[in-house]
């Protein structure tokens, strides 16, 4: 979907990206992670042709971007950024609206996909259509943007950093959003961020970057138990390691069909962190686990949930 | 202890003092046998003196009440009727004496308004602003206030209430030439305005994209500005005459319109170009990176965003343009370029006070126009932006 082959660029004596390979594959939801200065921001923005690299070739769907005219690329890729960027000056319909009207879409075709838009992204569409930026909350507005990068239907969605400056619950509601999207969409996502935990639970797999340079890429329980180095193990913490590692993977990997316990049942979906608390909560070594029907699967056991949890 | 509030308005007890002292020991209008003598001065007591006039000053006794009263919707709606109606009732007693004058007086014979009535003219009008801003009244309201008061004078003009006032009587001499002066006037400000627009824009624009160029434009026209006006026609008058002897067929001169229009043009650059550069460096960068990233062509991140963005900011510097540039066309008058500054500098050197006011008064009410407008055209853009551009 997206190739980087061989790219570099430099700000003046500053090499931002230094000789980056990197494939990202259709449908996949990419996060580029790195401490401040790693480079993945311009990474990112390489992809729609904000930065233009000094050496190297950048594929999207199989064509080099240095050939395609700027506008074209970036309307076929939703973009979403930190500070938001809603345009004030418009109703939050129009805002969303910006790609599909730079596209030239019928009216009608532009309202429905608007309503739509606002209820996917749980925004009471009558309430909200007419409202202006300024009208609504930090939350709310990144709402607006995710809305505004996805109208136009990219195959491509590049989030620099879009959570970032939410406070932590709007933040963890908006990452549920995004993996759902992701889920129903099927859009390839590049997302940016310097936060771990939000790379481990959103990533379907992960490129750590440092001073411009690949350091591993995988899926995030290849970068929890195999990290290439020091700098990766810093990166996913050490004290936290465990309970990271228990956050990838869900209940329903480790339970033992047939058996029954007593207790809540567990859900099948939940981390294994949080049925580690719950055990610690219950004061037990096993729990019973449930189905999205509320139908019983089997049992946790402590045992199980602790084997494998070792750092390779 | 439980205090007392008195004053519940501090602007209109100020207003409410200068009104007293200028009823009481200014006089209120002058009265000379004829226009080159200096005249007698007539008290508000002996004008308003004449049985039933005096009440034309029941407003701006009401005006006298305000402070004192506990301020709230009422009390300020009250405020600025009252004030609109003083402005317009002083004017109607200044009318109505003049007339009673004229009746026993010979024809040269001139009443002007003195000291004490444009003292307390002010102060109406002013308690007329005050009352707007503290009823909070949106554009539309403002308008229909600032109408309101100049229907109730210009009513009185157009009836021939005034006419037996001096101004008026100068303006029945100039009656032929007015209207030409005022449209001149208007001609020359709107003639600067184009080449302004079309220089200023493109300036204030490059000026904002590279730093480079506006640390070369700014600081020459902050010069140009400094320059005071007549020396500026002075300093064209060379390089113009020069022009028009090389070539006779272009119809300038180093004096005239022509010279009248560079020079406003050359102090509208800086307000303009200020206030463009201005606006967009207002626009907030991640709109900006936003509307690139969405995939709009720069004319599009121009017009689209940016422009509408910088409008308000755009707007305002475009009306201290115009006021500026209808004060500064009044001096042009000195270089043969018309206008009402002509009537000015005529009344200046005949010693005709009234004279000089049939010009200035109405150079202040283009100005004044002017300023009302494009302040209503910005809080309209500014509304539609809604409080982010605030």
């Amino acid at each position: 979907m997206i190739a980087f082959e061989g790219v570099t660029k430099r700000f003046g004596a500053w090499t931002a990206v230094d000789d980056l390979s990197l494939s990202v594959a259709a449908g996949e939801f990419r996060v580029l992670i790195g401490p401040s200065g790693s480079g993945k921001s311009t990474v990112l923005r390489m992809m729609n042709r904000l930065i233009a690299p000094d050496a190297g070739t950048i594929r999207v769907e199989g064509e080099d971007i240095a050939r395609l005219k700027p506008e074209t690329l970036r309307r076929r890729m939703g973009y979403v950024i930190q500070s938001i960027g809603l345009f004030p000056h418009w109703t939050v319909e129009r805002n969303i609206a910006a790609v599909p009207d730079l596209l030239g879409w019928p009216r009608a075709r532009v309202r429905d996909r608007v309503t739509e838009l606002l209820t996917l992204l749980n925004l009471d569409a009558e309430r909200y259509r007419g409202a202006f930026p300024h009208e609504l909350s930090g939350g709310q507005q990144q709402r607006v943007g995710v809305a505004r990068a996805l109208a136009a239907e990219p195959h491509i969605l590049l989030m620099d950093e879009p959570f970032s400056a939410l406070d932590p619950i709007t933040r963890g509601a908006l990452q549920a959003e995004m993996a759902a999207i992701h889920k129903a969409t099927g859009t390839t996502i590049v997302f940016v961020t310097h936060d771990m935990d939000e790379a481990l639970t959103l990533a379907s797999r992960i490129a750590i970057l440092d001073r411009g340079r690949l350091v591993q890429t995988g899926t995030p329980l290849d970068i929890l138990t195999r990290p290439a180095d020091d700098r990766v193990r810093d990166l996913v913490g050490r004290e936290d390691w465990g309970l990271k590692r228990l956050a990838v993977e869900t209940v329903a990997e480790r339970t033992r069909p047939g058996e029954t316990a007593p207790g809540d049942p567990l859900a099948a979906g939940a981390s294994l962190r949080q049925a580690l608390a719950a055990m610690v909560a219950c004061g037990t070594d096993r729990l019973p686990v449930a189905d999205g029907q509320g139908r019983p699967m089997g049992v946790l056991h402590l045992a199980d949930l602790l084997r494998g949890a070792d750092r390779a | 202890m439980i205090r007392v509030r008195l004053i519940h308005n501090r602007v209109a007890l100020l207003l409410a003092a200068v009104t007293v002292v200028a009823a009481l020991a200014l006089p209120f209008l002058g009265f000379a046998p004829n226009r080159l003598l200096s005249g007698k001065a007539i008290a508000l007591s002996a004008a308003a003196g004449g049985g039933w006039s005096a009440a034309a000053l029941l407003p701006v006794a009401l005006l006298l009440a305000v402070p004192f009263l506990r301020a709230g919707r009422m009390v300020n709606a009250l405020y600025t009727g009252a004030g609109a109606l003083a402005a317009a009732g002083l004017v109607w007693l200044a009318g109505q004496h003049a007339a009673l004058l004229a009746a026993t007086a010979s024809p040269a014979a001139r009443t002007s308004f003195a000291a004490g009535f444009w003292v307390m003219e002010a102060a109406a009008l002013l308690a007329v602003l005050d009352g707007v801003r503290r009823l909070g009244l949106g554009p539309a309201g403002r308008v229909a206030v600032g109408a309101l008061a100049a229907a109730l004078i210009g009513g009185q003009f157009a009836a021939g209430h005034l006419d037996q006032l001096s101004i008026m009587k100068e303006y029945a001499n100039q009656r032929d030439v007015f209207a030409g002066a005022v449209l001149r006037h208007a001609a020359l400000v709107a003639a600067a305005l184009l080449p302004t627009l079309l220089i200023g824009v493109p300036l204030g624009i490059a000026a904002q994209r590279s730093p480079a160029v506006g640390r070369l434009v700014f600081p020459v026209l902050n010069v140009v500005q400094t320059i005071p006006s007549i020396a500026l026609f002075g300093l064209l008058l060379a390089p113009l005459s020069a022009l028009a002897a090389a070539f006779p067929g272009l119809g300038i001169g180093g004096v005239g319109p022509v010279p009248a229009v560079i020079a406003l043009t050359l102090y509208s650059l800086l307000p303009i170009a200020r206030n463009t550069a201005a606006g967009l460096a207002g626009v907030p960068e991640p709109v900006r990176e936003a509307a690139r990233g969405i995939g709009m062509t720069p004319r599009q991140v121009f017009w689209r965003v940016e422009a509408p963005l910088a409008l308000p900011v755009f707007l305002s510097g475009l009306r201290i343009t115009l006021v500026q540039a209808v004060g500064l066309a009044a001096v042009a008058a000195l270089i043969g370029a018309g206008g009402l500054g002509a009537i000015m500098f005529q009344g200046l050197f005949a010693n005709a006070l009234d004279l000089v006011l049939l010009g200035a008064v109405p150079v202040i009410l283009l100005a004044v126009a002017a300023d009302a407008a494009l302040k209503l055209a910005s809080a309209l853009a500014l509304s539609r932006l809604g409080r982010m551009a605030a």
